[in-house]
């Protein structure tokens, strides 16, 4: 059985977001591979370890920074990537960027039996993506899961997912979409000698043509949606420290509850 | 280049892999070993439970071919993991350094197929540890006066004489020493139950606490022939060959801990208020900060070409001299300038740079002091060897 992790390349979680022009300022960005990302591939590495999976694919649509995106996922354990780069792709929207992955799974061939995504990425927080996807291949599909088990020969997973108050526990058919969340497992550091070997585990490049995909149906012109305008967070204003006797203390604050913000 | 200070973008000139043995080795020390390194520091100790993670990331044997058990990466990705390593501490960064350059390195350069066979996988996986004897109570800088010595008896050599500031002496399983015979002086592998063979520790170092430090005392040590490197030729080229790859580790290592202890302190002077504006405004703190972050990207531009150079077979011990002396002296500078600039908290353990501050009172002294750098490069440019 193959499974198809899907990464995408973020910002690193302590960049300092800045604006140019109306667009993310990328002059000083560094990548790395989305963190929930991490948790679908060292999830789909387990599975191929546990002798359950064949071939775990990792697949990205990014500019060329996306490889090494691929490349991480290949030195956790992934076998080959594929990378879906065009230059028209700039622009689009999560419901083109759904479209697009699903025409490369279609390329690579259809026989997968269980598509992982990281349930959001750190940068866009959409989680729109795993949603469409499973929509489009009309396949069942359980979201932010924290246990997985895999049982290809009876052709089903069971997925518990984090609710309030308790866990869903879904069952489902193969194949199947999961997405992924802290708690689900521990994503190991790669290793240095698996490092040096994903360096020459292959990656397979697509372009929209190669998907029989033409511009008007990707990037801003294919897309629902549009982002008219970017804007940071208010600045945080400093903290105001009460200080005092305790009796003095409660009643600052009471009053600054009732008074100033208005809570109680 | 190093998270946070890259100000020449030389993320562009690194490749994918690079860039994931560094982030892979930053994460791994921020996540496993700075929590924990403010106590051992403290207590002067070392968990060696630590050891099986390092090894399981592969940061044992990083240049070591595949065939032995290790990760076949670059001198440069080396130094990568090395910076990574001491932006938490040099110590740490010390036990790899001498593992890969001054054991796996002689053993595979200089050994038998025989011998890295049967040390190199080990080394690897870490559940042998290296030391490496050289310098002596009477020989620092100068080792080529040492008086250890290895006579030549029936069937091996008899070691005797004693070796200190040994790093990862009171763990190791087997040490590189370095004695002379009546033609010169060799390299032997002398394991750890050997008889007459002593490793012990040496306490109130105040720096490199997290680092076991040790004495090598060699009575009537008897090694077999096997364990003479073969493939060293006599006298100090094979053991200066050890150093010069140490040495570049260090210069990679020292950029590591000045980036940790600028970045401390520009954040700490921007968030820290007094006089109603942040410590950070002040013109003399700017000017500060400015020296620090020129001077950390001074060495960053140093060691990425000496890296460049080294895998391309390029890099003369001149350089490496070069880099060590100046990373290593402007490690200290920052680190002091850092301790400095966060006050009182400044001494303290919590805040990590006065640990790096007390780390760099040694790696401007080990492997080649900084006047005994000056000196190789004086004699580079003079053609006259003022040693002696």
């Amino acid at each position: 059985m193959k499974v198809v992790v899907f990464c995408k390349s973020v910002p690193d979680t302590e960049t300092r977001v800045k604006l140019k022009d109306n667009r993310l300022d990328k002059s000083e960005i560094k990548y790395i591979l989305n963190p929930y990302d991490e948790f679908a591939v060292e999830e789909a590495v387990r599975m191929k370890e546990a002798g359950k999976v064949d071939e775990v694919v990792a697949i990205s649509m990014g500019p060329e920074r996306a490889r090494e995106a691929l490349r991480s996922a290949l030195a956790i354990g992934a076998d080959r990537g594929i990378l879906i780069k065009d230059d028209v792709l700039d622009g689009s929207d999560t419901y083109v960027t759904a479209k697009v992955l699903v025409k490369a799974l279609e390329k690579d061939g259809a026989e997968y039996g269980m598509l992982l995504f990281g349930q959001q990425a750190i940068d866009g927080d959409t989680w729109h993506v795993p949603g469409q996807v499973a929509e489009m291949l009309g396949l069942p599909q359980a979201g932010s899961i924290i246990k997985l088990e895999v049982d290809p020969d009876a052709g089903k997973a069971v997925a518990n997912r984090l609710v309030e108050g308790g866990e869903e526990v879904h069952e489902m058919s193969l194949p199947c979409v999961v997405t992924c969340r802290k708690g689900l497992n521990e994503p190991r550091y790669p290793s240095l000698p698996n490092i040096m070997k994903a360096k020459r585990k292959p990656i397979q490049d697509y372009s929209i043509a190669d998907l029989d995909l033409s511009p008007e149906e990707v990037g801003k012109a294919g897309s629902f949606t549009e982002v008219l305008s970017y804007s940071l967070p208010p600045k945080k204003e400093a903290g105001r420290k009460v200080e005092g006797e305790p009796e003095e203390v409660v009643q600052a604050l009471v009053k600054f509850l009732k008074e100033e913000i208005k809570v109680i | 280049m190093i998270k946070g200070v890259d100000f020449m973008i030389m993320e562009e000139f690194l490749a994918e892999e690079e860039k994931i043995i560094r982030d892979t080795t930053r994460k791994f020390v921020e996540k496993e070993v700075l929590p924990i390194i403010g106590d051992h520091y403290d207590k002067g100790t070392f968990p060696t439970e630590l050891i099986p993670k390092i090894a399981q990331l592969g940061l044992l044997g990083i240049t070591t071919p595949p065939e032995y058990g290790g990760a076949g990466a670059s001198y440069f990705s080396y130094g990568l993991a090395c910076q990574e390593l001491e932006w938490c501490d040099s110590g740490l960064r010390s036990l790899v350094s001498v593992q890969n350059s001054l054991c796996m390195y002689p053993i595979y350069t200089y050994g038998s197929e025989e011998q890295k066979e049967k040390y190199l996988p080990k080394m690897c996986t870490g559940e042998t540890i290296g030391c490496f004897g050289l310098t002596e109570p009477d020989a620092g800088s100068d080792p080529a006066s040492m008086r250890t010595t290895a006579k030549k008896v029936d069937g091996g050599w008899v070691l005797n004489g004693n070796k200190i500031w040994i790093t990862n002496a009171p763990i190791a399983q087997i040490a590189v020493v370095w004695a002379k015979t009546e033609e010169g002086v060799r390299g032997f592998i002398v394991e750890r139950d050997t008889p007459g063979f002593e490793t012990p520790e040496i306490k109130k170092k105040m720096s490199l606490r997290f680092s076991p430090t040790g004495e090598i005392v060699l009575e009537d040590c008897f090694v077999p022939d096997e364990n003479l490197l073969p493939g060293s030729t006599v006298g100090m080229k094979a053991p200066f060959s050890c150093l010069n790859r140490a040495r570049y580790g260090i210069a990679w290592g020292a950029v590591g801990a000045a980036a940790f202890c600028f970045e401390k302190a520009l954040n700490y002077t921007k968030d820290r208020v007094q006089f109603g504006k942040p410590l950070a405004s002040f013109q003399l703190v700017q000017r500060d900060l400015a020296d620090m972050f020129t001077e950390v990207t001074k060495c960053q531009l140093l060691v990425y070409r000496l890296g460049r150079l080294f895998d391309e077979g390029r890099a003369s011990h001149v350089m490496v001299s070069m880099a060590k002396k100046t990373c290593t002296m402007t490690a200290a500078q920052v680190a002091r300038k850092a301790r400095e600039l966060l006050g009182g908290n400044g001494v303290s353990l919590e805040y990590h740079v006065i640990r790096h501050l007390c780390n760099m009172e040694t790696t401007t002294t080990y492997e080649g002091t900084d006047k005994i750098h000056s000196l190789i490069i004086g004699r580079y440019l003079t053609g006259i060897n003022a040693f002696r």
